[in-house]
């Protein structure tokens, strides 16, 4: 009988560099720098490293496919390295194979990279989907960008709870504002400016009805996290990481293909937040959880997934945004560290950007973005659309 | 009975008022200030003469069982591909039978009439019960000149075939002249040509002129038996003076809508026809000229059947309009101008053809699946059915979804997206029926559009490879006129 991840592994290490559109860093120097700060933070001798993960979405961008690129920048000593890819939910996904390894007595201390080079397409955005959605999807897929694919959500989330655009939007810009609030604090971040929420509303539109400021910027950058036994975790420091759930949830097809859903959730992360929280023992998360580390691409996503975690009642996010429940000094802050909003996304980073965050926090070392006296920590990862998503939701503690 | 079972046409939303070309380039060619009258149609940058002939042909359909239909010829002297048949890529549009005949019809601006009367040749025959007949142009032409103006962009239909008829062909008569007046090589973008005066005397005012006089002899009919003369003469002032010099009775003039559409080449003796036909009256003969290289002359005589077949798709695409805007946008549609795309603009995937073949029916067709077990319809095609209640495997049959309705269940209008006419509308359309589609949408500004709001699919050109010289068919969603949903259609 499957038992799950609960209290069967700890984070040691971690690491992460600056992220921005970081000209002169190449992959091999943002793996280099995230790993070493990881490998001195837990205090190990690197050859204690038994397996690697290196996660990374656009391989066709400056990194290359298979797992050698990892290996090849640290001068791994052959041992177990693989890539994992699942669209912006790369991120967790090494993390849980490195868990896995480690639960499963596969190897007693393992590595999970995250790395993302996306500053050398040479245009904004993210790179085409041109060839990315396969050969077959080019034929009859819109052509669509991340930033539309979510701002129909918006679309749908607007007409569904009768909200003008100008309420709508108003509730997205205190979202988009309060996280360049937190980022201005985090010298790792890539955009460190507040931003008033009145600049926000009158910025120019990307994909209606999101506008500049609703949609995360895209950037380099690198992550990463260290995982062991709680046993050998005791043996290096009194303070490490617990991982209290880890899942992940895969659209069926049904968002894409049947005409079930609403077009105002993401489906995959209400999955995957039920059963992490059984597998965590959460029954009520508005009142457990410490902190939210969620996918906020863009200002939209962040907003459905407060209700698709229930942590705000479905439709009534909007109020908790408005009422401060989110903010940094409020009831649960939600990205304490700036977000994808301040960090920009190298995709494969992100999802160990956001548990480093959680990482810090529990550790009480987040600096002046300290929560008081967290207990749980829960990071949010979601890839691909919310007409198509992959999602991972993971929960951390200290005891 | 053989004749025309059914009829349409279908011009492109977009016009471009011709003060506009002379605002941009009359400084080079003042004489064009005086054609400078009334506007001309102009495809989208998503349509061709392919996806045009598609729209006429569905319109024409409308009502149709499309397995009756047993060959298609299609007329044009600017389809896409010099090799690929264009009318075998309209009939898997349409959804057409495979066992039939297709046939395109190039080279000259009578290759329309030319592509019926081979039809009226055609039916009766083994096995040709029905022939779909289209004739579709999208022209370029040279800045600062004349043809800018005069051409316009559009597609006829008519369904030729056994049955009840509207109008029955009862005489014709060819002639074949190589009178260039003008010509285009292979891998040429425009057609020169040669005096305007040369073409009018010599061509327009001799060639038709003789024609016409030499068929009404050969009938033995005076013109003024005609209830509509239909014949397209580029030059708007001696079209008049040609229907004196033949005594056509002004007031069964079928006019050439240069004012509104433009000369639609190949196109335009049908598109005229279809138009006649509109409000057309039992016993009506209609008399059609075709110019080109020769000419094509005939006459229809419509029956009483035109009573409960009143299609309109002429007179609804000429109201369904909108103002293209600028000269430099018509220039940048048809590809006229280097345009700076961007870099995400100048990528472009290769076709993998091998793919494209294994799903034709789906990209051409917009044909899913239905489950057979639970009823529900997917798109693309499932072999596990998608329904959550259901999941059953290899229980699928193939579900066209290209003639159903739909509304509109989200969208968004993409500015990141590197788009020919930003923003770049997409979402997701609810299928009368059942079913979902994620689509771009077309034909539309994000401002026409809400939730809810009804809409119907078109073909068109999703994307064009430039670097490998072949461009990728699909449909779009284009909000669904209100006129065309309450047509009067009483036939059963």
């Amino acid at each position: 009988m499957a038992e799950g991840i609960r209290d069967k592994v700890a984070i040691v290490g971690m690491g992460c560099t600056r992220f921005g559109e970081l000209w002169d860093r190449s992959a091999q120097d943002l793996i280099v720098d995230a790993v070493a700060e990881a490998v001195a933070d837990a205090g190990i001798d690197r050859d204690r490293i038994g397996a690697a993960w290196l996660a990374n979405c656009f391989d066709e961008v400056n990194l290359g496919k298979s797992a050698i690129p990892l290996s090849l920048a640290l001068k791994l000593p052959y041992i177990p390295v693989t890539r994992v890819e699942n669209f912006c939910a790369s991120g967790t996904e090494a993390f849980r194979a490195a868990c896995y390894a480690v639960a499963a007595g596969a190897t007693d201390i393992a590595l999970a990279v995250g790395v993302e080079k996306l500053k050398d397409t040479g245009y904004g955005g993210l790179p085409d989907f041109g060839e990315s959605l396969g050969t077959s999807n080019r034929l009859t897929f819109p052509n669509m960008t991340a930033p539309g694919a979510f701002a129909m959500m918006a679309t749908r989330y607007f007409d569904r709870y009768g909200l003008s655009r100008e309420e709508g939007k108003n509730i997205l810009a205190h979202i988009s504002a309060r996280s360049h609030a937190n980022g201005a604090r985090n010298p790792k971040a890539h955009m460190r400016m507040e931003v008033p929420i009145d600049r926000i509303m009158k910025a120019p539109i990307v994909a209606d009805p999101l506008g500049l400021f609703d949609c995360c910027g895209v950037s380099d950058g690198a992550a990463c996290a260290i995982v062991t036994t709680p046993e050998i975790a005791r043996e290096l420091r009194d303070d490490a990481v617990l991982v209290k759930a880890l899942q992940i949830a895969v659209t069926s097809g049904e968002e894409l293909l049947g005409t079930t859903w609403d077009g105002t959730h993401v489906e995959t992360t209400r999955q995957a937040g039920r059963r992490a929280y059984a597998e965590a023992g959460v029954e009520t998360p508005r009142d457990e959880i410490s902190l939210l580390e969620l996918h906020d691409c863009f200002s939209i996503t962040e907003l459905v997934t407060f209700e698709d975690l229930r942590i705000s009642p479905v439709g009534g996010a909007g109020k908790d945004v408005l009422d401060g429940f989110y903010d940094l000094d409020g009831t649960i802050p939600s990205q304490a560290d700036g977000g994808l909003k301040c960090f920009g996304h190298p995709i494969g980073a992100s999802g160990l950007r956001m548990i480093y965050e959680v990482y810090l926090q529990l550790q009480g070392r987040a600096g002046d973005r300290q929560i008081d006296d967290p207990r749980l920590g829960l990071t949010h990862n979601l890839g691909g659309f919310p007409i198509m998503s992959v999602c991972s939701v993971a929960i951390f503690g200290r005891e | 009975m053989i004749g025309v079972l059914a009829y349409g046409g279908y011009l492109p939303r977009y016009r471009l008022d011709r003060k506009a070309i002379v605002a941009a380039m009359g400084w080079s060619n003042p004489a064009t200030y005086g054609l400078a009258r009334g506007e001309r149609t102009v495809a989208n940058h998503d349509e061709d003469s392919l996806t045009m002939a598609v729209e006429a042909c569905a319109g024409c359909l409308d009502g149709v069982d499309r397995s009756a239909v047993d060959a298609l010829f299609l007329g044009s002297t600017t389809l896409p591909f010099a090799e690929r048949q264009g009318a075998t890529m309209v009939a898997s549009a349409l959804d057409l039978r495979p066992d039939i005949r297709t046939v395109d019809v190039t080279g000259t601006h009578r290759a329309g009439t030319s592509a019926l009367l081979s039809a009226f040749d055609a039916v009766g025959a083994e096995g040709t019960g029905q022939v779909l007949v289209a004739a579709s142009e999208c022209r370029t032409a040279r800045a600062g000149g004349n043809d800018e103006h005069l051409f316009g962009d559009g597609a006829a239909a008519l369904l030729v075939g056994d049955g009840a008829p509207v109008a029955v062909l009862k005489a014709s008569h060819s002639v074949s002249v190589d009178f260039v007046d003008g010509y285009r090589e292979p891998g040429a973008t425009h057609t020169r040509g040669w005096e305007d005066r040369f073409v009018r005397d010599e061509g327009f005012k001799t060639i038709l002129v003789d024609a016409v006089r030499a068929f009404l002899d050969k009938i033995d009919l005076p013109i003024d038996d005609f209830a509509k003369v239909v014949f397209p003469c580029r030059y708007t002032r001696d079209h008049g003076g040609i229907a004196r010099t033949l005594g056509v009775v002004p007031e069964t003039l079928v006019s050439p809508m240069m004012d509104v559409v433009g000369d639609t080449g190949a196109a335009h003796p049908l598109l005229m026809l279809a138009a006649a036909l509109e409000d057309a009256e039992p016993w009506d003969k209609i008399l059609v000229a075709g110019f080109g290289n020769g000419c094509d002359v005939f006459y229809l005589q419509v029956t009483q059947r035109i009573e409960q077949l009143r299609t309109r798709r002429v007179t609804e695409s000429l109201a369904r309009r909108a103002d293209l805007g600028s000269y430099e946008k018509y220039r940048v549609f048809r590809g006229l101008t280097d345009t700076d795309v961007g870099i995400r603009g100048e990528l472009e995937a290769p076709t993998a053809l091998s793919a494209l073949w294994r799903d034709h029916r789906t990209v051409f067709g917009l044909v899913g699946s239905r489950c057979t077990a639970c009823g529900m319809p997917q798109f693309p095609p499932q072999r596990i059915c998608a329904n959550p209640e259901c999941g059953a495997a290899d229980r699928a049959e193939p579900y066209r979804f290209s003639d159903r309705r739909g509304t509109i269940f989200t969208y968004t209008g993409d500015h990141l997206a590197s788009s020919v006419e930003p923003p770049q509308i997409y979402g997701v359309v609810d299928v009368d029926g059942g079913g979902r589609l994620f689509v771009d949408f077309t034909d539309c500004t994000l401002a026409d559009l809400r939730v809810g709001q009804p809409v119907r699919m078109t073909l068109r050109r999703k994307y064009r490879d430039r670097l490998r010289g072949l461009s990728g068919y699909f449909w779009k969603a284009t909000p669904a006129d209100a006129a065309a949903a309450g047509e009067e259609r009483t036939d059963g």
